[in-house]
């Protein structure tokens, strides 16, 4: 499904990703750890054409899409959310989603049809999987921190993914949040057949769903596998598990 | 138009020549084509997020244009009209395409050397805009059909040209809310929300402000074409930099929150203008004074406060 191989960016001569490379198969969840700074979310910027890489390659789905631009990559069936939070905060909850089904089935261009109707049922019916049904009405930016997390998976899964990206999707929740999301993160995957990505920094959160872990560690890959063989790598255990416990 | 207010309006607008004021129907005119100029930029600086200080250009070469086509080449205006905006869109086009690389002051600040470039132009190409002397006397367009109308007959052709006037800006505001009302207008304010985002959910970010930029430029030529011949003139300084801030400064006063304001901020200046102007020679002192006021105590402009007032009133008790 994704195929990232040995990518590499740096910023001013600072190496922040080097030789990474990761692959993620169908219908997996996968995870990406690593303590602070390792390079995650560059990493994911690289993925999804935020950032051009220096060298290396990004395939999906046996496309070469490195260097595309974001708006190309997320019409190729990639959706991502953001580590810090990634709204349209003046836009209710409902126009939020709203515009994400109306920029995916291609109706952007419309300069003519009424567009508050368009799409109302499959917008209803995500915010109402999501949890946000009855809050369709109100504006994004007064949301609290974890329903506007909970809105920002809604954008993404709105573009009708394969493949989704999250970026820290419970960073900043409380525990009962946490606990909450992650319920909600598996059951869609499982319900829409989605390959998932994420970073995560809890690792109670990455070892109790993820199938696959890569650890990160100063822009390199220094694991990967599955948690268990992942939990026993020694070295893994010395630079990041260890320096947490 | 689904309100019945804007109906109203219409209808009011209409009935002012019955006032049998040339003054009234002077004022009326500028009134009607500043707040078409003024909403065409609301849709980049409202809708869109992107500020542009140059939005004059196209202004002015659709005053230019429609001024030359009907003036030296006494083309009809049907065909001088609507050359305005699809002049003015294709400079959009042309500027914008280098404009939308950049982003805030700088996406600003080259609008604004674009402009510059245009009223240089037309400050200097003597034989075609008649330099800094400009183009007078450029003919009202022949409306001797409306002479023969009931009601309408007995008019002056200065008000047969605001009829005319009121109902080409109608029509241009009509299509104009339709557009930000559609799906497109959606997408723009998607990316004034939070451009990243709307890049990821698909949104070609610079190719939609594109095209913004050519639809307020070609409305505003529009403008500019219905002023060339309101102005029985058309000069360089319809291009200059003044007038671009003149018409940010109606999209502020208004409120650009609202589809409306802008169209409010073009009458409020205009009328401001009239009035301080009578009092005192400092009136560019007092505007200021007023917008400072205005842009602390109400950042929505005049809309947004009216909705806070109207909303008050409507408060359950």
């Amino acid at each position: 499904m994704l195929e990232v191989r040995g990518v590499r960016k740096s910023f001013d001569g600072f190496v922040a990703v080097n030789d990474a490379s990761v692959s993620v198969a169908r219908g997996q969840i996968a995870a990406i750890i690593g303590p602070n700074g390792a390079g995650k979310t560059t990493l994911f910027n690289l993925i999804t054409g935020h950032l051009r890489p220096e060298a290396g390659a990004v395939v999906l789905e046996g496309r070469d899409i490195t260097g595309l631009p974001p708006h190309d990559v997320c019409r190729l069936g990639m959706g991502r959310s953001f580590q810090r939070t990634n709204i349209f905060p003046r836009l209710t909850v409902y126009q939020n989603v709203q515009a994400a089904f109306l920029s995916h089935r291609g109706r952007g261009l419309d300069l003519w049809s009424r567009v508050d109707e368009l799409y109302r049922g499959e917008t209803e019916a995500l915010l109402a999987s999501l949890g946000l049904r009855e809050r369709a009405g109100e504006v994004s930016g007064f949301l609290s921190h974890g329903a506007q997390k909970q809105l920002e998976l809604g954008i993404a899964l709105a573009s009708e993914p394969s493949l989704l990206l999250l970026d820290e999707p419970t960073a900043g929740m409380s525990v009962s949040e946490t606990r909450e999301t992650i319920r909600l993160v598996e059951r869609i995957a499982r319900e829409r057949g989605l390959t998932l990505l994420f970073t995560e920094h809890d690792m109670e959160v990455v070892f109790s769903i993820a199938q696959k872990i890569t650890v990160l560690h100063q822009g390199r890959v220094i694991a990967e596998g599955a948690p268990a063989d992942v939990r026993a790598d020694a070295e893994v255990r010395r630079v990041y598990l260890g320096e947490r416990r | 138009m689904r309100a019945p207010w804007e109906l109203a309006l219409l209808a009011a607008a209409l009935l002012v020549p019955a006032l049998g004021s040339r003054f009234y129907t002077f004022l009326a005119n500028d009134v009607l084509i500043w707040a078409l100029f003024a909403t065409s930029l609301n849709l980049l600086v409202g809708y869109t997020g992107l500020v542009s200080f140059g939005h004059a250009a196209y202004f002015g070469i659709g005053a230019y244009t429609t001024g030359l086509l009907m003036k030296k080449l006494s083309l009809p205006f049907l065909i001088a009209f609507p050359a305005a905006g699809v002049l003015a869109g294709g400079f959009a086009l042309l500027f914008g395409f280098f404009c939308v690389r950049l982003t805030r002051i700088y996406f600003a600040m080259l609008t604004l050397a674009f402009a510059q470039i245009v009223w240089a132009i037309c400050f200097k190409w003597n034989e075609v805009t008649g330099g800094e002397q400009g183009m007078p006397e450029i003919p009202y367009p022949s409306l001797d059909w409306m002479g023969r109308l009931p009601l309408v007959g007995g008019l002056r052709t200065s008000d047969h040209f605001y009829l005319v006037t009121v109902v080409l800006v109608a029509l241009c505001l009509w299509v104009l809310r339709r557009v930000v009302g559609s799906p497109f207008g959606r997408m723009l304010t998607t990316i004034r929300e939070n451009a990243e985002r709307a890049e990821f959910i698909g949104v070609n970010v610079r190719r939609y402000e594109l095209a913004a930029f050519v639809l307020a430029g070609a409305f505003a030529g529009l403008a500019g074409g219905l002023f060339g011949i309101f102005n029985r003139g058309v000069f360089p300084d319809f291009a200059y930099w003044t007038k671009s801030s003149e018409v940010l400064i109606m999209t502020l006063l208004g409120g650009m929150g609202t589809f409306y304001g802008p169209a409010l901020g073009a009458l409020a200046l205009i009328l401001l203008n009239q009035q301080i102007v009578s009092y005192t020679e400092y009136w560019p002192f007092v505007l200021g004074t007023i917008l400072i006021v205005l842009l602390f105590v109400f950042p929505g402009g005049l809309a947004g406060a009216a909705g806070t007032a109207l909303r008050w009133l409507r408060r359950p008790a």
